[in-house]
């Protein structure tokens, strides 16, 4: 083996600090060369080897009785029964989409597809949890733009509808755009295939593209953080061809119902790297691969280049011995190449080899079990008391309309409009908040994704969850993307907690019983002990929620380092889930549908703003503490009007979130894609008379986001039914109102038609885009 | 019938085709695979949406080339029934059988949405099962649905009345807003003069369920399975 001198810098500028250079001759016994220096820095890399979080990720709940395969595989299975079993995951692509957005967003969308059917099962539909900068920022647009377009030229292309997810804006992603995807896939239970390399002697084959130089060493920088001129980093980000992807899907698909495979893997990050190691690590075997048999795009190609190379579209198959001919035929079918270029060995060593020359040899335990592991500092932030302290005594209150004309009227016989501190009336606010670019509708976003393609989309983009029916039997699945990073930043635990218990609730809401989720963790430099303390926090919190709900934790992804010039983004966990519907029909969802029914609240609403959009919106503050969640109120909230979808009562169902009950309420009214419906409400505790309220304030109870409530709406006959229901789970559920008329009426405070309703909600995205 | 649903490199709306034809309607459906070159025997030939080929070069027109595209042609010659939905109404484009090409969106962007259409003509074998000015709602899904002809071919096709559908709003007015993608006269939907070529920006096949929040598509089908006898019996022999 060539040996080059291996310095200070080379060794930094793979990523690898000293020590772990230092553990690298030490496990090695001697000095690498570059090659295995590059392999080392990749599999050692916090993306793939985990090991900030992972001394964290072991408190969740992975197992259950659905559970077929846990996290440590290209994605988590579970049983939904029938034969059938659902495989999911989310993944980030934060790093990549920030550099160039639509090729970092349109390979995340690649990578994840490819986890998903590498499993053996056929992707059916995908999702999305995006954050941007606040909108005021110069790159916001051009990154949501970008985002949206990579995402739809990728997964419209492949032919799987993106369903949902979700988007939200703020300062903190100004400099470090978020992009998780999430793809749900179908599968036969008995034909799931895993990433894992045995029978020794078995051929190895590389499918798929062709390997180019880009993309080399993308893992490394996704594990780093951005300083100033990350876009020169633009190399490092692979270029996605959704086409050669549905051939590779396809052709992946009808090979999987041979039995000529033993195991295969994406070629992700870190390319033919990772996926051999993992492979040969998972079944204990060792791997040869001759580099000179790599297919490859471009000529002069160093082992280096061609192992580091982050090449999209590509799959390496463990193949049964003497079946490659047969394998080659699909693969060429589908106008594939499908090449052996190693084999599996008892070795237990991964060897590389170009032609007769030995160029890399490592154990492969080294780089997976050996991989550092680190329990880093962890200390609560300075700040947190600060921005957890909130007095509502400091909160100017909304005042009536009346009132505002009148004080209005004032401002402008003083001409002094500086004093008056909110000079918006309630229904003011409520157009301010439908029209804020986290709460208005996302149209303009899932109008550009192909939601319908394969005719399984029962429930479109725009309710709470998006529902896809499995054709051939009753079933259909609930999915949801969700997380309030604003709750992470004010509190980590609760933050975490709550994520998973909204995701469940938007499930429950369309009918769906909650089966397991996925996650994506995106957090900012694990180095610092804040950082490191927000994430044990998130988990913690999750982790709490989880095995209250008892859904187990099926696959996740960790993206760290999201900080530029030393500003973290605030703590993201998000969380993907996935629901069972057993009947199809039972779905159910937000928006209001017939004249004269009752309209009830699930839950209760308590004093809290800390943490709301309405805070953030009309007093520009993060403050104060994230409402308060009670884990077993909010599963009897969940399994009452899950009982009352599938007795057939429930009408619509919507969960409340940011902006509260009375941005809830008027989403129940405009939301449909069909005529949007009025509703005529009183809140109890709220009187015409502002000065009557008691101990909750008005603006907490229109705009506060107490956890754990729905708002259902039911036909006049099933009231005592449901109601009954509601004291069996000893849940607090009170009439509010009823459903009909042109207008939003609450309690006279809030009087609104629904055209400005919608007029608010609706074009403000597009608004901001083009403003 | 029988249909048969070509399947190209890229074709992402076949399943669908054949969900709709074979569990929905009932008739015989099958996969074509684009390197085929035997369509005897099918009554009705679905190019469905897609990404052929990726949609490099220009949507359709790697597609064109593939081997059964001569045996669509030759198909369409003998007067077999002809779809092409979305990315197959490109393809249908590029290879000659309908006049026009479809460009990129008038706003650039991909818009999937359903739309209000009208029946501008019902008496053509895929719309019998309309009225004539009946207003439908049928899902769009495209990056390039942009209809364009010279002012020749247009007026050729509105004196033949090879104008099928056209983009309206939900009143059944043709206005400006009411086109999605700026199709020169709202143009959603055309046929060949012969009557048995067919191509179809809104995609039929999603909504001929009402779990999936429509039906109207459905007559595109009905259409045919009631004309099939009477289409057959002019057919010549293969």
């Amino acid at each position: 083996m060539k040996n080059h001198s291996i310095t200070t810098d080379i060794i930094s500028q793979h990523g690898l600090t000293q020590e772990e250079y230092k553990k690298i001759l030490d496990v090695l016994g001697r000095e690498p060369n570059m090659l295995e220096l590059g392999i080392f820095s990749v599999m050692w890399s916090e993306h793939c080897s985990y090991k900030s979080s992972k001394v964290h990720l072991r408190n969740f709940p992975t197992t259950g009785k659905y559970v077929l395969q846990g996290p440590g595989e290209n994605a988590g299975i579970v049983d939904i029964g029938d034969g059938l079993a659902v495989a999911f995951k989310m993944e980030s692509h934060n790093h990549p989409s920030y550099i160039e957005p639509y090729q970092g967003a349109a390979t995340g969308v690649g990578g994840i597809l490819r986890d998903i059917f590498t499993m053996g099962a056929r992707p059916i539909a995908s999702l999305n949890s995006l954050r941007f900068g606040s909108f005021e920022h110069p790159k916001t647009k051009y990154l949501l733009s970008g985002v949206v377009s990579g995402i739809a030229g990728y997964g419209n292309c492949v032919g799987v509808p993106t369903v949902g997810g979700e988007v939200y804006f703020h300062e903190s992603y100004n400099g470090n755009c978020l992009v998780n995807a999430m793809t749900v896939g179908i599968m036969k239970t008995s034909k799931i295939f895993k990433g894992i390399a045995t029978g020794v002697g078995n051929p190895v084959m590389y499918v798929g593209s062709k390997t180019g130089r880009d993309g080399i060493h993308g893992a490394t920088m996704a594990s780093d953080v951005f300083g100033e001129g990350g876009e020169e980093r633009r190399p490092t980000v692979q270029v996605g061809d959704p086409f050669t992807e549905k051939l590779l899907l396809e052709a992946c698909l009808e090979v999987f119902k041979t039995d000529y495979i033993v195991g295969i893997q994406d070629m992700g990050a870190a390319g033919l790297t990772s996926s051999s190691v993992e492979m040969a690590s998972r079944g204990n075997t060792g791997i040869d691969i001759d580099v000179s048999n790599v297919p490859r795009r471009e000529e002069g190609m160093t082992p280096y280049e061609v192992m580091l190379s982050e090449s999209q579209e590509r799959m390496l198959m463990v193949v049964k011995k003497g079946c490659e001919d047969k394998v080659k035929e699909i693969f060429h079918k589908w106008d594939l190449e499908a090449v052996a270029v190693g084999m599996v060995t008892d070795s237990g060593l991964l060897r590389i080899a170009e032609r007769d020359e030995i160029v890399a040899m490592i154990p492969v335990k080294f780089l997976t079990d050996k991989a550092p592991v680190y329990k880093r500092a962890l200390k609560m932030p300075d700040w947190q008391d600060t921005v957890q302290s909130l007095n509502l005594k400091d909160i100017p209150e909304p005042v009536e309309k009346m009132e505002v004309e009148k004080m209005r009227s004032l401002e402008d016989e003083k001409k002094n409009s500086t004093s008056q501190p909110l000079n918006l009336s309630t229904s003011d606010i409520l157009l301010k908040l439908l029209s804020s670019p986290n709460i208005a509708s996302k149209e303009w976003i899932y109008r550009q994704y192909d939601h319908m393609v394969r005719t399984d989309t029962v429930v479109l983009p725009g309710s709470d969850a998006a529902v896809v029916r499995i054709k051939g039997t009753q079933k259909a699945l609930a999915m949801t993307a969700d997380c309030n990073s604003r709750y992470c930043y004010l509190d980590p635990w609760t933050g975490g907690a709550i994520a998973v218990a909204e995701a469940a609730r938007n499930l429950v809401c369309s009918g769906a019983k909650p089966i397991a989720l996925t996650d994506c963790l995106n957090f900012g430099n694990p180095e610092r002990p804040e950082i490191m303390w927000q994430f044990e926090q998130s988990i913690l919190g999750m982790t709490e929620a989880c095995k209250r709900f008892d859904i187990p934790v099926i696959s996740g992804n960790v993206s760290l380092y999201n900080e530029t010039s030393g500003a973290s983004i605030y703590p993201t966990p998000t969380v993907g889930m996935v629901g069972l519907i057993e009947n199809v029909g039972q779905h159910v969802t937000q928006w209001f549908k017939t004249e004269g029914d009752v309209i009830i609240l699930l839950g209760d609403t308590k004093e809290e703003l800390g943490g709301s959009e309405y805070l953030k919106i009309m007093h520009k503050l993060d403050k104060g503490k994230p409402p308060h969640l009670d884990l077993n109120a909010e599963k009897r909230v969940q399994e009452a009007c899950l009982e009352a979808i599938q007795d057939g009562i429930i009408k619509s169902a919507h969960d409340c979130s940011e902006g509260g009950i009375a941005v809830a309420l008027a989403e129940c009214c405009i939301s449909s894609s069909y005529d949007p419906i009025g509703a005529e409400i009183t809140l109890p505790g709220l009187g015409t008379d502002l000065k009557s309220v008691p101990s909750v304030r008005t603006d907490a109870l229109l705009f506060g986001e107490s956890q754990s409530r729905i708002v259902v709406s039911i036909a006049r006959e099933d009231v005592a039914r449901f109601m009954s229901i509601a004291d069996q789970f000893g849940i607090p559920a009170i009439v509010i109102g009823k459903v009909g008329g042109e207008r939003l009426r609450i309690n006279g405070i809030i009087d609104s038609s629904l055209d400005e309703l919608k007029a608010a909600w609706t074009g403000s995205l597009e608004k901001l885009l083009k403003g | 019938m029988k249909f048969g649903i070509i399947v190209f490199p890229g074709s992402n709306c076949d399943h669908d085709c054949y969900h709709a034809a074979k569990h929905i309607f009932g008739q015989h459906a099958e996969y074509i695979w684009h390197k085929d070159t035997n369509l005897n025997g099918y009554d009705c030939i679905i190019l469905p949406g897609g990404f052929s080929y990726g949609d490099y070069l220009r949507t359709g027109a790697i597609a064109r080339f593939s081997p059964v595209m001569n045996d669509v042609i030759m198909f369409a010659k003998r007067g077999g029934l002809v779809i092409g939905i979305c990315n197959g109404f490109q393809i249908l484009a590029e290879a000659g059988l309908l006049p026009g090409v479809l460009m990129r969106n008038r706003d650039l962007r991909f818009i999937c949405k359903a739309v209000h259409i009208k029946v501008e003509n019902n008496e053509t074998v895929f719309t019998s099962a309309y009225k004539k000015g009946e207003v439908l709602s049928m899902p769009i899904a495209h990056a390039d649905g942009n209809y364009f002809a010279d002012a020749e071919t247009v007026k050729r096709l509105e004196d033949n009345n090879q104008i099928i559908f056209r983009y309206v709003n939900a009143n059944g007015q043709m206005t400006e807003d009411a086109n999605p993608n700026g199709s020169i006269n709202n143009i959603a939907a055309i046929i060949n003069e012969k009557g048995n070529v067919f191509g179809t920006m809104p995609h039929p096949e999603r909504a001929c369920e009402s779990i999936l929040g429509g039906e109207d598509g459905r007559g595109v089908f009905e259409g045919i399975l009631s004309q099939m006898s009477n289409v057959k019996a002019q057919m010549p022999k293969n």
